[in-house]
């Protein structure tokens, strides 16, 4: 039990200063950034307080707020997928969640591959929404969801593949 | 009663849920508003002390580009004290700069956003330097943004590539002024609008800081006509105007103080007396 919040405590900061400090510059084409601290709420313990779960993500979208100034608009998006995320995990598991059996390191690539891009894009949605605040840039708010999802949906996969294969 | 408990009970992360979501709406809403992201903002010591050592690193990558920044207006300053005659045709003098009414001080840039669409700089001056909110800031080839918030070492700053920023401007040719807004899609390029359609406005034209503010002084460079056209009431012109400082790499700025704008403000709202 014990290790389980020591791994998830080093995860929280390890993600949130590798958002803040180097993810955020990256800039590519000008615009387009991962946001891989999402990862952190992707992958919590599945058997969980849901009442923790959710303060652990407003906490963690509010860390990465704190650190780029820009308002609630990453604790609002993280503490949403974190609301979703058991409907997600069953309709992108099915009978495997079901049974509470499931581990993220052993389950199908391809509903994995849902499971995040699921999440990841609901969640760019509503931090762009937020962010841009103005309905009539409506096109430019899902030109950034869709460009910076890709972004990130490969960062978290490329993430997972890696950590799974060291244990 | 015991129906409402129940209720509670059943739904009660999704009411947490409600309550963590409308709490981080209202800070969302704060930081559109100008002057309001008071709680969350990066001037703590948490977060500004993260990123000034981060920034002592990142100082070394670009010493060379910031030197030669530094030199050129060395340069510039030296041409003008030598020079003192034609001091008035230079962009960057005029008696305002060398009056006592405005005070200089540096400062660096410690992190710097440009990509989204409400971009906040970070200085590593604060209270401490006696830094207030609604103080300028400026490079050295021109505007850089307004003081949001101060912490005790650190000071926030709304960047003019802020869609809540509004900054006086005008002509450099003529007086004709108007406001300077972003729409938040270019780093580079910036838009000036309502001016007068009488104004004469040719592609090049540049634009400086109009001084009717009191955060900045006037005659502060701010860029160059890009391209202009009619707003929809064909009644004032909209310009986009192409910034003289790179937004994208800023090290070195100068914040501005105006010793008289407890005066000004107090003349402006109490025009009787």
């Amino acid at each position: 039990m014990n290790s389980i919040v020591l791994t998830h405590s080093f995860r929280f900061i390890i993600l949130a200063l590798l958002q803040v400090l180097v993810l955020s510059h990256i800039n590519f084409l000008g615009y387009i950034n991962p946001y891989l601290y999402i990862l952190f709420i992707l992958l919590f313990p599945l058997k969980n307080n849901r009442i923790i779960f959710l303060f652990l993500s407003f906490l963690l979208g509010l860390t990465i707020d704190m650190f780029l100034d820009s308002g609630g608009v990453h604790a609002a998006a993280s503490v949403t997928i974190a609301y979703i995320r058991p409907f997600i995990l069953k309709f992108s598991f099915g009978a495997v969640y079901d049974h509470q059996t499931m581990k993220f390191s052993n389950v199908e690539f391809g509903s994995k591959l849902t499971y995040i891009t699921i999440l990841t894009v609901v969640h760019h949605f509503v931090l762009f929404s937020l962010e841009i605040f103005n309905f009539y840039e409506i096109i430019l708010i899902l030109k950034n969801t869709l460009f910076s999802s890709i972004f990130t949906i490969i960062l978290c996969i490329l993430t997972t593949i890696i950590f799974n294969r060291r244990k | 009663m015991q129906q409402i408990i129940n209720f509670i009970i059943r739904n009660k992360s999704f009411l947490f849920y409600l309550l963590l979501f409308s709490i981080a709406f209202v800070f969302t809403i704060q930081s559109h508003s100008y002057h309001k992201s008071k709680f969350i903002n990066s001037a703590n010591s948490l977060s500004g002390g993260i990123y000034s050592s981060v920034n002592n690193v990142n100082e070394y990558i670009h010493l060379r580009a910031q030197n030669e920044l530094l030199q050129e207006e060395n340069n510039q300053l030296r041409s003008v004290l030598f020079n003192q005659k034609d001091s008035l045709q230079t962009t960057f003098t005029d008696s305002t700069y060398s009056g006592i009414s405005y005070k200089f001080s540096p400062a660096i840039v410690i992190k710097n956003s440009y990509s989204l669409s409400n971009n906040m700089l970070l200085l590593n001056k604060g209270k401490r330097d006696s830094i207030q909110q609604d103080f300028g800031v400026i490079s050295s080839k021109g505007i850089v943004g307004i003081v949001d918030n101060t912490s005790k070492k650190y000071a926030t700053v709304i960047s003019i590539l802020n869609t809540t920023s509004r900054i006086s401007a005008q002509l450099k040719k003529s007086n004709h002024f108007g406001s300077l807004i972003w729409n938040g899609k270019s780093p580079h390029i910036v838009q000036l609008t309502e001016i007068q359609k009488i104004a004469p406005i040719q592609k090049g034209d540049t634009i400086i800081t109009s001084g009717r503010s009191a955060i900045f002084p006037k005659n502060i460079p701010v860029g160059t006509v890009e391209s202009y056209h009619l707003d929809a009431s064909e009644n004032y012109y909209t310009m986009q105007v192409r910034l003289f400082t790179d937004m994208t790499s800023l090290e070195h700025v100068y914040i501005i103080e105006n010793k008289d704008v407890e005066e000004i403000n107090a003349l402006l709202n109490n025009p009787h007396e």
